[in-house]
């Protein structure tokens, strides 16, 4: 027992995935070479907006290029939300009659190489009659817009609205601000693109289709709708994948197209995505307006918040998400960790001739975080107290937990004040203040940001049943089985791709049974050997798959203990399964000697035993499926470079409540890649278009993204209030560092900028952005 | 995106490369991390690549009492390393440091920047703010900044290839400063400046970069013009003066 002391709940193990990766003995997609296998090139739009004359291909090239006139018995995508009022899309794979925004795919080529796919698709002249493109989301909310889809009336997917009575808290607030923000839209940007090979197994009759995806049930079940195949006809494997962030948590159009040619052809085809298709075909999300105000007593408790949204969702509704999480995200969270007496948000999300959006880390978040944080600054700034006296005056208090906010978000425990308290010490206000005001006409400007925020994760059924999207979480499952050599098997319908669950999920399984984690296999991302899952997205696995393997093992205790006892000729419920053995008052036998007997030794079994043996599918749900909320306190501080516009950060601190962490370790690497992620939101990525719809940035030089250089070292410090209704405490933590980074960041630089005058409204905070505000 | 096919044929030596590079639509390839990536994008589609970083004489540096010459092929990374004599105040290993990332410095070639002439380059800033002079394979001499002449485009006549670099020493009391205005570091300036004070050479020299044509040298008494590139020459000069 004494070998596998510390691998349990809590502890920093090192991810047994990792060796592996850092051998660079992964295999993701990318690696896959078969026998016969013919690459895919895509010939795609240059337009956003046209109707399709007409698509040559010469004749030569039949039955190695095609196009939608070819795929007749393949269903567009479609992903609907059953939200009252939802315009519905159609996304066709290959586009038929128009095409919605440049890279839309338009033909499809096969060759050897991809290089040679890519000749074939030189070859092929597409004939485009081109339509005004709509590009900015609040012209497209105009009356008279050009209409993305024509027999919508207008460009609006869905409108939403919160109403609240506000007429007397705007009457007699005595602060009231008022600011318009914009975020931009951002190419999410995992270090593996996204890549599929799919083959028709004629034996099984059968697609495999092997692809980069976070979510594989789903993929299967969307791949079997559009190709109208019984979803038994399809196999999704997602092998080593290379980050995912929400950018593998969609249904693609390549995907589909990619298993009808390998049904159609007989041979296994590849695709995989370039960093251009990526850019700008591919990878959208986040793009917010706001305007938004903010209410206050002149005690600066706060009234309430009022906001106009809106989001721009892009050309098509994606699978399975729809068109609509994002602003449905907005007004069901814009109200933060605080109370406040009014609300009020209407919502618009809104087609573009831009590529779809997706929901990436944080989902809407990240906006809505940016968006309420300024208001709070600004609300302090009015009143002249610092930014955390006002927070502290309005965040929900520890003793009011489990509290429900105005928009009935269930909080299930934390203390708040507390967490920003904490990281108001760590940053050291009083010193910063001080060297503020010693800067004061160096031309270098500090400044003092910070932003507190929650994250609802792992919500269920209850939360997702109302939008009526293809896909609502239910009961998480696992199954959990022994090996004949006394190993223990997980096997799960999530995806891991980064998160370290090959290492999480192991500690779950070895916390209840003490199989040393050398002998437990995670095994997942294959529809065809895990049960069904809706996937790894929303921070949901640490609680949902965790809970659903400890339920499993527990399931599995029970069944080890009846065969344990029989050997310790004891009864059942005299003996405890624990510690990798199985144990009564006065002795006890190994699990592997309990699974060698099931086994190798079935004349050894008692009489009666189930026939079920050890191997058990337990399903699980929280106690409460309203989510667990996680939340944390950014604070830094920042230099800017009046005359560059720069952004410098000097200081960074965040405190984290994750409930009880299953590897503080992996939790921490979360939170440093999540930060990375948002400190690109806030100073860095940004795809912007010109008014015909071209995407202007194609490569990595244009579209930047952070690293090493723009990591400034964070302090993260951790308390630990556990949730009461996950399987251990735990919650989920994987999008909050890309989270609070867009506020704390813009809120420290408009304090850096405020002796000038100067506020920026828009994210990323750009050297240009700066230099414009304050009038360079 | 991949390249378009293309034959490759590997010169032994200089006057073999010569010879490939007087086929039509040949095209020189050093380190590739322009032409690289100018090649998967399709944005050239040359039907023969000469690659030339293997010939030894294009890796050799020489140097005498008042210069060095730097073989065209020597890698940024090698000059950052400190692979190259100093020229004085390790001025040249200091700016190939901040070239691009380490990947690219690995292979990127101090003749191949100069030929591929992006006025975002440090070579060209830097180099003309030295007074560099580039080597051809016609034996000719070419004086920077004369050798670039706009964005993109150089003196070089077709066939003709860089084969070093020849840089002064600096006099005694010489200082100098490079500013560059990035995004973040590594990534191609919006502006960037070089200054050289070098009084024992009666030199007084900045040089713009990063213009959207052949770099700006202002000798002399200058004065920063407005906007960016002001500030970083400001810089630049106050890095010189210090």
């Amino acid at each position: 027992m004494q070998d596998t002391v510390g691998q349990g709940i809590g502890q920093r193990v090192l991810r047994k995935e990792d060796d592996r990766y850092l051998r660079g003995r992964g295999e993701f997609v990318a690696d896959i070479r078969l026998p016969g296998m013919m690459e895919l090139a895509f010939v795609r739009s240059p337009l956003a907006h046209a109707r399709i004359r007409a698509i040559h291909v010469p004749p030569h090239l039949a039955g190695r290029v095609f196009t939608a006139a070819d795929l007749t018995d393949v269903r567009p995508i479609a992903a609907y939300s059953a939200l009252p009022g939802f315009k519905r899309s159609e996304q066709p794979v290959l586009a038929r009659e128009k095409v919605r925004h440049v890279g839309e795919a338009l033909a499809v080529c096969v060759a050897r190489t991809r290089a040679q796919a890519e000749d074939l698709a030189e070859q092929v002249e597409v004939d485009l009659e081109e339509l005004p493109a709509v590009v900015d989301m609040l012209a497209a909310r105009e009356p008279g817009a050009t209409l993305v889809h024509e027999h919508w009336g207008d460009n609006v997917f869905l409108e939403t609205v919160v109403e609240g009575d506000l007429d007397d808290i705007r009457k007699n607030a005595a602060v009231t601000v008022h600011r318009r923000l914009r975020t931009a839209r951002q190419c999410m940007s995992p270090l593996e693109g996204r890549g599929v090979v799919a083959v028709w197994d004629r034996r099984l009759e059968q697609l495999l289709l092997t692809t980069s995806t976070q979510m594989p049930h789903i993929v299967r079940a969307g791949m079997a709708e559009c190709l109208e195949l019984d979803q038994g006809r399809v196999r999704v494997v997602a092998p080593d994948v290379g980050g995912g962030f929400g950018y593998k948590g969609i249904l693609l159009p390549e995907e589909v197209v990619a298993g009808w040619l390998a049904r159609k052809l007989g041979h296994p085809v590849r695709w995989i995505e370039d960093r251009r298709e990526q850019l700008t075909g591919n990878a959208d999300c986040r793009e917010h307006f706001y305007d938004i105000f903010a209410y206050a007593d002149a005690e600066g408790n706060l009234l309430a918040v009022e906001a106009d949204a809106t989001v721009d969702a892009g050309a098509y509704s994606i699978y399975p998400f729809s068109a609509c999480l994002e602003a449905a995200q907005i007004a069901s969270i814009l109200p933060g960790p605080y109370t406040m007496q009014g609300y009020r948000c209407r919502t618009w999300s809104v087609a573009t001739n831009k590529p779809p959006i997706l929901p990436y880390r944080g989902v809407a978040r990240a906006g809505v975080c940016f968006a309420l944080e300024t208001m709070l600054d600004a609300i302090a700034n009015r009143l002249g107290v610092e930014p955390h006296e006002i927070r502290l005056r309005n965040l929900v208090p520890a003793d009011a937990m489990p509290f429900d906010n105005i928009t009935k978000k269930h909080f299930d425990s934390g203390d708040y004040p507390e967490c920003l308290r904490r990281a108001v010490a760590a940053i050291d206000v009083p010193a910063v203040r001080a060297r503020q005001a010693a800067q004061v006409g160096t031309g270098k400007l500090l400044g003092l940001g910070m932003a507190i925020f929650c994250e609802q994760a792992a919500h269920g059924t209850s939360v997702y049943a109302g939008w009526g999207i293809p896909m609502v979480p239910g009961f998480e499952q696992a199954v959990a089985r022994l090996t004949p050599d006394g190993g223990l098997e997980l096997r799960v319908g999530i995806q891991s791709h980064g998160q370290g669950l090959e290492t999480t999920l192991a500690q779950v399984g070895h916390e209840i049974l003490g199989v040393p984690l050398e002998k437990i296999m995670v095994v997942h991302g294959d529809t065809a050997i895990t049960p069904y899952s809706t996937g790894t997205w929303g921070s949901r696995c640490a609680v949902m798959a965790g809970g659903a393997v400890a339920t499993a093992c527990r399931d599995l205790a029970a069944r080890i203990a009846v065969i344990g006892a029989h050997l310790l000729q004891a009864t059942p419920d005299s003996v405890r399964v624990g510690g990798n053995r199985v144990a009564s008052a006065t002795a006890s036998v190994g699990i592997a000697d309990v699974a060698h007997t099931w086994y190798r030794r079935p004349q050894d079994l008692p009489e009666g035993v189930s026939g079920s043996g050890l191997e058990v599918t337990s399903g699980y749900k929280p106690v409460r499926d309203s989510g667990t909320f996680s939340y944390a306190a950014h604070a830094c501080v920042v230099e800017v470079d009046t005359e560059l516009g720069a952004v410098k950060i000097l200081d960074y601190v965040i405190v984290e409540d994750g409930g009880v962490l299953l590897n503080p370790m992996i939790v921490d690497g979360q939170v440093e890649g999540g930060t990375a992620q948002g400190i690109g939101t806030a100073l860095l990525e940004e795809m912007p278009f010109d008014w015909h719809g071209q995407p202007l940035a194609s490569t990595l030089a244009e579209y930047s993204l952070p690293g090493a250089t723009e990591m400034p070292r964070l302090r993260i410090l951790h308390m630990e209030t556990p949730s009461p209704y996950s399987a251990f405490g735990q919650k989920g933590i994987g999008e909050g560092g890309a989270i609070g980074p867009p506020a704390a960041i813009a809120n420290a630089v408009n304090d850096a900028l405020r002796p000038l005058g100067a506020v920026v409204t828009q994210l990323p905070i750009t050297p240009a952005r700066v230099l414009a505000a304050i009038g360079r | 995106m991949k390249a378009a096919a293309f034959d490759l044929a590997r010169p032994a030596d200089l006057a073999e490369a010569t010879a490939l590079l007087a086929q039509p639509d040949s095209r020189v390839l050093a380190g590739g991390q322009s032409l690289g990536p100018m090649l998967n994008f399709r944005l050239v589609r040359p039907s023969l690549l000469v690659p030339i970083a293997g010939i030894a004489t294009l890796t050799e540096v020489r140097e005498t009492a008042t210069d060095i010459t730097i073989g065209a092929c020597v890698t940024h990374a090698a000059i950052a390393d400190g692979g190259v004599p100093d020229i004085g105040l390790n001025v040249l290993a200091r700016v190939a440091e901040g070239i691009a990332y380490r990947a690219v410095r690995n292979r990127g070639t101090i003749g191949g920047s100069l030929c591929h002439a992006d006025p975002a380059a440090d070579w060209l800033t830097m180099l003309t703010a030295l007074g560099a002079e580039v080597l051809t394979s016609f034996s000719r001499t070419l004086k920077l900044p004369g050798f670039v002449r706009a964005a993109f485009q150089t003196a070089l006549q077709p066939g003709e290839i860089v084969v070093a670099v020849r840089v002064q020493k600096l006099g005694a009391g010489a200082r100098w400063g490079y500013v560059k205005a990035c995004r973040k570091p590594g990534e191609f300036a919006h502006a960037m400046a070089a200054v050289l004070l070098d009084p024992a050479r009666g030199i007084r020299r900045a040089v713009l970069g990063a213009t959207g044509g052949a770099p700006t040298v202002l000798d002399g008494n200058f004065g920063p013009p407005p906007g960016l590139p002001g500030v970083v020459l400001r810089r630049a000069l106050t890095e010189a003066e210090s």
